[in-house]
């Protein structure tokens, strides 16, 4: 096995990992960086991205509001420490971004323009067109080829993260192109892997967030917070769950039931006039919003579509002109996807999963409970989001603390001693053997996708956006009944070359790891709170006596995990009352 | 559930070490009106044969990944419908111009490669700190290199374009967009450096104007414009040597 030494790795190439390369390469120009990503970086899910990325922008916003925001939003599961720091960067990332030559949308005096997302109480939503996050991937993948000390390895596969007393050092790679294994020896590691919303059945993320790097350090006893808090974006497409961006009601759009009625009112985001008003209506947070449709559909006022149950996101009052300058990729979803010219007709929409709000737990540094080992962007916990992230608060956290992640990393780096090789030689080797074992087995047994399929809807039906103490105990069952399948899966495929079979074997690995943390941090939580719903008796509503606090599942050998929790980190906004439309508007009037 | 109908799909075989020469293999699926091929492609690998290879991900037409040869042209496969091409067979093949790695996998590298060398990133014309905050640049200074800077590299203009499939020097089609992209941007102080390579043996003089690139885009991001504006900028930097007071 090839062995390459390095300072600092990087398992993931999107927002996060371009992020945290660029600052330690900037850092320290002497630092070995690896940047390992298993598609080439301008593929990473951060591509998808639509929207926009929050900062605070205007004379009359100030970090107190986003604050503010941010942890009513998250329903004050949030770290206020992380979010604190979080807004304070947030402008000037987005500043950076702009010097690098990201592509921002003007106003006409040629400042950076800004728009409304949900649960924001001043504008303070960066965006390109509707390609935000198109732009700024591509505009730190290209900005980080600027940096010769960083050494890529794309369409490498991470399979194992090597630990050694107590010290993340390292990580196994498989070359996708050939099939061979290598061992990064590396005095930091910094995870940013996204997130892995593909556990999940309907999802607007793509085929790789599979939740790797979450599992890799899941299972080198890193203890995963918040993991039942996922996030259902309310305007997807149903059936493949591709995304109609939070933009589109920023700008106007209105969501309305098969009666043509605006039902946010009905569920206390209303009046719906005046409109376009912020943190009202069709502007209020995504978890409210996904929990209307879910009463709408039982109410039966939804629209049927051949892939189930949708209600109209209309954009119509926008008109022509703004729909293709403000959402041009919205206008050519609508049209290659579903035929629809959205300036003429409404768009069929439904509730899918979209972001893992839980991850690897960090502190403000980004430093994970391993020394040595790091975390930024989706597949971090990083404690800004709390139970409910709010639209803008993701694209402007990649950078925010991907930059931190790659300085800190950097600076421990300087610190630490030289890797071990040796111990490090022998796990790696075992890891390259577990991994091949897989393509070992004779032929026979159930397809992958077969058990994929059985994990995506046991996932959905145990945590959906209201969820039941029996299904979600069903969805626990089915996951470690899946997990015991998994070695005996079919694999046709015993190439080593481009071996994608084999890949999505190790991958189902890793989502059945995860899937298994979310089932049952979502049981041990006994009460309502943001993305996490319960319908069962007593647990409807929000108990901050007994659970202001984080789950942490912890990783046992051939069992449901251990279920721990740690403290909330509240510095100056003690729990209140969320409220959204006329309910927050007299709040705040309250408040003064 | 909406109704399904029948095609064949004829799909190139290859893998290295065990082939000796790519095949084509078909595979009868059922699709519905709103199939992509990706999702028939999917539907096979899922089902049938676990060993079919090819690149996806975001399935919206935005990562890049699933570029190939749909019925001998380049597209991207999340993007390319299955209704659109009865009564079949439908001939899926990978993206021309490119070393098959496996199946409808190509080698990329040569295109990442060549990205690297186009100075793809700002050089500031005029430093400015942070705390200066954003450089102002108008809608209208936005305008001249936005549609350039929408390249998702997908690689469809390359398996289009014949002068890269006769001498894969040549710079190709979305690289001299990207290029053009850095050079209308009026933050960018680093023309005369990427001219240099504008103006080379690879550069935009290989090109033979036939514009099937921008057909093929799937971002209307028109690369052709972007060549042809740089064998205008080309050709005036080149005579504007012999002014006086130039280098």
């Amino acid at each position: 096995m090839d062995t390459v030494d390095v300072d600092v790795v990087i398992i993931g190439g999107g927002g996060a990992g371009l992020r945290a390369a660029i600052a330690a390469a900037a850092s320290d120009p002497q630092l070995k960086i690896a940047l390992v990503s298993k598609v080439y970086p301008m593929r990473s899910h951060t591509v998808a991205a639509e929207g926009g990325s929050a900062a605070v922008t205007l004379a009359e916003d100030s970090l107190e509001h986003h604050f503010n925001d941010t942890v009513s939003g998250g329903d004050w599961l949030c770290d206020q420490d992380a979010v604190e720091y979080f807004v304070e960067h947030c402008h000037e990332e987005m500043v950076q971004l702009e010097h690098w030559g990201c592509p921002w949308s003007r106003r006409e005096d040629g400042r950076v323009n800004v728009r409304a997302f949900g649960g924001m109480k001043i504008e303070r939503t960066w965006f390109a067109a509707d390609l935000t996050g198109f732009h700024m991937l591509h505009t730190l993948f290209q900005t980080s080829m600027k940096y010769p000390s960083i050494r890529r390895f794309d369409e490498h596969f991470c399979c194992d993260l090597l630990v050694h007393e107590g010290s993340a050092q390292g990580v196994v790679v498989i070359d996708i192109a050939t099939g061979e294994f290598s061992m990064i020896l590396a005095r930091a590691v910094i995870i940013a892997t996204g997130g892995a919303g593909r556990v999940f059945r309907q999802n607007t993320n793509g085929g790789i967030v599979t939740g790797d790097g979450m599992a890799l350090a899941y299972r080198r006893g890193v203890p995963l917070r918040d993991m039942e808090f996922m996030q259902y974006h309310p305007t997807c497409m149903p059936g493949t769950g591709l995304l109609f961006t939070e933009a589109c009601r920023g700008e106007g759009g209105i969501l309305v039931n098969r009666d043509g009625y605006r039902y946010l009112q009905d569920y206390g985001l209303g009046p719906p006039d005046p409109w376009p008003r912020k943190k009202a209506m069709e502007l209020g947070p995504r978890d409210r919003l996904s929990q209307a449709f879910w009463h709408e559909q039982r109410k039966g006022r939804t629209i049927d579509t051949p892939h189930g149950p949708a209600v109209h996101l209309d954009l119509r009052k926008l008109g022509e002109k703004l729909l293709r300058e403000r959402l041009p990729q919205i206008c050519e979803l609508a049209r290659d996807f579903l035929g629809i010219d959205p300036a003429q007709a409404p768009i069929p929409v439904r509730p899918c999963v979209h972001y893992t709000m839980g991850g690897i737990p960090t502190d403000v540094n980004t430093a994970a409970p391993l020394p040595g080992l790091y975390a930024a962007g989706e597949c971090a916990s990083s404690g800004i989001h709390g139970a409910n992230r709010l639209g803008s608060n993701s694209l402007a956290e990649l950078c925010v603390f991907g930059r931190v992640a790659g300085e800190q990393a950097a600076r421990f780096a300087r610190e630490a001693p030289a890797p071990n090789g040796v111990s490090l030689r022998w796990q790696a080797q075992d890891a390259r053997g577990s991994a091949v074992g897989l393509l070992a087995r004779p032929a026979g047994g159930e397809r992958l996708a077969t058990l994929r399929d059985e994990m995506a809807l046991a996932m959905e039906q145990g945590g959906g956006i209201y969820r039941l103490e029996p299904e979600m105990q069903a969805t626990c069952k089915k996951i470690a009944e899946l997990t015991e399948r998994l070695p005996t899966v079919n694999l046709g495929d015993r190439s080593q070359c481009w071996n994608t079979e084999w890949l999505a074997a190790i991958e189902l690995g890793f989502q059945l790891d995860v899937a298994q943390a979310m089932a049952h941090s979502a049981l041990a939580r006994r009460e309502s709170r943001g993305a996490h719903q319960r319908l069962d008796e007593g647990l409807t509503e929000r108990d901050d006596a007994n659970y202001l606090k984080h789950t942490l599942a912890s990783h046992v050998r051939a069992g449901p995990p251990a279920i721990g929790w740690s403290e909330v980190v509240i510095t100056r906004s003690p729990p209140g009352v969320r409220a959204y439309g006329a309910a927050g508007e007299s709040k705040e009037a309250a408040v003064g | 559930m909406a109704d399904t109908r029948k095609i064949v799909l004829e799909v190139l075989r290859y893998t290295p070490g065990q082939s000796t020469a790519p095949t084509l293999q078909q595979y009868p699926i059922e699709f519905t009106d709103d199939m992509s091929v990706l999702q028939g492609l999917q539907q096979v690998k899922d089902f049938v044969d676990g060993s079919l290879t090819f690149r996806w991900s975001c399935r919206m037409a935005i990562c890049g990944s699933c570029g190939m040869m749909i019925d001998g042209a380049p597209k991207l496969a999340c993007r390319a419908f299955l209704r659109d091409f009865l009564p079949g067979p439908l001939r899926v093949e990978p993206l021309e111009h490119f070393p098959i790695e496996r199946d409808l996998v190509v080698d990329i590298s040569d295109f990442v490669d060549k990205l690297g060398r186009i100075t793809p990133w700002i050089e500031p014309r005029e430093p400015r700190s942070l705390e200066q905050g954003e450089y102002l640049q108008t809608p209208a200074q936005l305008e001249r290199f936005e549609s350039f800077s929408h390249c998702i590299n997908c690689m469809l203009c390359y398996a289009a374009c014949p002068q890269y499939g006769l001498d894969s020097r040549f710079l190709g089609p979305a690289a001299t967009a990207l290029l053009h992209r850095y050079n209308s941007d009026s933050r960018d102080g680093a023309q005369a450096k990427r001219m240099e390579l504008v103006n080379s043996e690879e550069g935009v003089w290989a090109c033979t104007a036939v514009g099937y690139c921008s057909e093929v885009c799937p971002k209307a991001v028109d690369p052709a414009n972007a060549v042809n504006q740089n064998k205008t900028a080309s050709a005036v930097s080149w005579f504007a040597r012999f002014l006086p007071g130039r280098g």
